[in-house]
């Protein structure tokens, strides 16, 4: 009992922590990449504690709620939206041991959960009364129902290849040629999950040029927030599954287990940053058709892949 | 050429990526200043000295922000002749709020009363308090920067050519026409001229009363310009002229001045004897001397204004000898002289009291 309690305990320090960091580095590596220093008061050096500084001004601001908004809805989006990502990451293996709980569907447990979490940006769509919200709610909807598809079909290639669906059960499989064999799925994936998550340059429902935000136009202070924190939690989990279906998790040499993990994790959420500062906004349409014209043929083909090189062995 | 596809997604990641490792160009302003480039349009620096209150500044201003108020003040002439009237500033103030840096009241501004400062921090919390009246903004005198040099190979500046060939008066009006001068031929005339002046003073002091009518007649007739015919004569003879005056000036208004002098300079001997040292070779460097306490500091800039300043300043018991005062404490650069020259003209002209000064100074530096 007491395991389980320490384990659930760094676990949701993780929870917290990470996406500060992640939070932190974005500021930085995307400040740089523009040729900008970024923050640079916050805390004394180099602005380290401007997130806390964000989260303290959060906390201080009212908490509106329109008058024409559903109300009950309203107010339990932004946990819809960021409760999910803390349960996904009790099933994901940090080391070879594992961490928090070993879960035979694991696989698929953490792809129905991660998909709840798209609810609550529709939730929050619909609930504000504000048609740039319902804009940026139904924009969620369609994407989710886009990407969901690719991101299913590139994981199911990984359960494939490894014959279970528990997450532990994969890495103690996994290879180091799985690499390119799995590198078509491995794009997809990561791709899809971006979109899911409503990053750069998938974030054409939140869009804040155009639609304002989109579901979080009506938010603010701690609720907003929390819909930040559910942002980077996302890229938080998003990297770590990437991280355990297709980059081998701890495997790795000399380093110790979890380290190889967090590196990889670091490195994943690093490309989530440098591809929001690279490129563009894709249209809507650009998204659907890249969706359905690019990644989900892609997911296919790495299925059929699998199942070849499969079949072979 | 077959395209790759991706290529273009590559290339805008290694665009970030490489910027990414490069040095930021962010200046972190309050802790690092900008480096600015000397001539930059900050605020605007008023010599008040130098200002005749012509208005001309104002009338040109295209957003109509510089007020000045000035009354006109009636001065005994001081070598007995007829009073002088000379206008008085009372008021100039440049409302910041308005203004839009064009410059055009600093170009047009005949007496060089006017400069760029490249100083920027006046934000105010009120915008009232934008409008800078003319004590703050003879504070920024002391952030104007010196006047460039001039270029390697370009053509002397005419106070330079014009003033050996013509007698002393007309190189007065030369002077103020052209802007900058070298430093070098300014000063080392002065040094010379200290020793050398002081002798005439006392022979000629006979014969100032009539010169000095004579003058007075020619100089009320026409103020500026005018000061040349009578300079026109050979440089002795403008001396004599012009120091009895000046030495009669400088006595009855201020003691102190004398003191002062021979403290500052070299000159101070001469102090000793207080009528004759302090008209002759003294004339320039003792208005200097009332000026000290406002800006020590000030730049070369209004080192050259002090030296025209400084006669006025002593007659008049105006604000003004105080920001002549700096240049002289500092012994300015050889930058610094040439400025003064220039300065020194148009102050002279100024107040028709005070020709007589302005034309010793002059055949001072000719000679």
């Amino acid at each position: 009992m007491l395991d389980v309690i320490l384990r659930f305990a760094v676990i949701l320090a993780v929870f917290l922590l990470l996406p500060l960091i992640i939070g932190q580095t974005e500021h930085k590596v995307m400040a740089h990449m523009q040729s900008r220093l970024g923050p640079m008061y916050a805390g004394g050096f180099h602005g380290w504690a401007q997130l806390i500084a964000d989260g303290v001004k959060f906390a201080q601001k009212e908490d509106v709620i329109p008058a024409a908004a559903d109300r009950r809805i309203f107010m339990i989006a932004p946990g819809v939206a960021l409760v999910p990502y803390l349960v996904v990451l009790i099933v994901i293996p940090i080391d070879k041991n594992g961490f928090g709980v070993n879960l035979d569907l694991g696989l698929f447990f953490v792809l129905a959960v991660m998909g709840i979490g798209v609810l609550g940006s529709i939730m929050a769509g619909w609930a504000s009364a504000n048609k740039y919200s319902v804009l940026g709610g139904m924009r969620s909807a369609a994407q989710l129902m886009s990407y969901e598809l690719p991101l299913v079909l590139a994981a199911s290639s990984v359960a494939m290849a490894a014959g279970t669906l528990s997450l532990p059960g994969i890495l103690d499989q996994w290879q180091w040629w799985w690499l390119p064999w799995q590198a078509i799925g491995g794009v997809v994936f990561f791709l899809a999950g971006l979109a899911e998550l409503r990053r750069p340059p998938f974030d054409m429902p939140i869009a804040e040029s155009e639609i304002i935000m989109g579901p979080m136009t009506e938010y603010t202070g701690m609720r907003f927030a929390l819909f930040m924190l559910a942002e980077y939690a996302g890229i938080v989990v998003l990297s770590f599954l990437t991280t355990v279906l297709f980059l081998g998790g701890w495997h790795g040499p000399l380093l110790a287990g979890w380290i190889w993990t967090l590196i990889k994790v670091f490195l994943l959420a690093f490309l989530v940053i440098w591809m929001r500062v690279s490129f563009p906004r894709l249209r809507e349409d650009q998204l659907q058709k890249l969706a359905w014209v690019g990644l989900v043929p892609l997911a296919l083909v790495q299925l059929a892949l699998t199942g070849v090189v499969k079949v072979l062995l | 050429m077959v395209r790759i596809p991706g290529v273009g997604l590559a290339k805008g990641l290694s665009i970030t990526l490489r910027h990414m490792l490069r040095r930021s160009v962010t200046q972190q302003y309050p802790e690092v200043k900008p480096a600015l480039p000397a001539r930059s349009r900050g605020v605007i620096a008023l010599v008040e000295e130098n200002c005749t209150s012509c208005m001309l500044c104002a009338r040109e201003c295209p957003d109509w922000c510089i007020y000045i108020d000035s009354h006109k003040e009636t001065l005994p002439a001081p070598e007995g002749g007829r009073p002088r009237q000379r206008n008085v500033l009372d008021r100039f103030a440049i409302d910041f709020a308005l203004c839009m840096y064009c410059g055009i009241c600093i170009e047009v501004c005949p007496f060089d009363a006017l400069f760029w400062s490249p100083e920027f921090e006046y934000a105010e919390g009120d915008i009232r308090n934008l409008l800078h009246e003319k004590e703050q903004l003879g504070t920024w005198v002391e952030t104007v920067p010196p006047p460039p040099a001039h270029d390697a190979g370009a053509e002397p500046p005419k106070e330079l050519t014009a003033a050996p060939r013509r007698p002393s008066g007309t190189a007065g009006p030369s002077a103020r026409q052209a802007p900058s001068d070298t430093p070098t031929p300014r000063r080392t005339p002065r040094t010379r001229d200290t020793p050398e002046a002081k002798p005439p003073p006392e022979g000629s002091t006979e014969a100032t009363p009539t010169d000095s009518s004579s003058t007075d007649g020619s100089s009320t007739a026409k103020p500026p310009a005018d000061r040349t015919p009578p300079t026109a004569t050979p440089p002795q003879t403008s001396r004599a002229e012009a120091t009895p005056p000046e030495a009669s000036l400088p006595e009855a208004t201020s003691p102190e001045a004398t003191p002062t002098e021979g403290s500052l300079t070299e000159a101070t001997p001469t102090g000793a004897k207080p009528t004759a040292e302090p008209p002759a070779g003294t004339a320039p460097e003792p208005a200097e001397e009332p000026t000290p306490p406002a800006s020590a500091p000030k730049t070369e800039a209004e080192g050259g204004q002090l030296s025209t300043g400084e006669q006025s300043g002593d007659k008049l018991s105006t604000g003004s000898g105080e920001s002549s005062r700096p240049p002289d404490s500092g012994e300015q650069t050889s930058a610094a002289s040439p400025r003064r020259r220039r300065m020194a003209d148009p102050r002279s002209i100024r107040p028709p009291g005070q020709l007589q000064s302005g034309e010793t100074q002059e055949s001072e530096e000719d000679s």
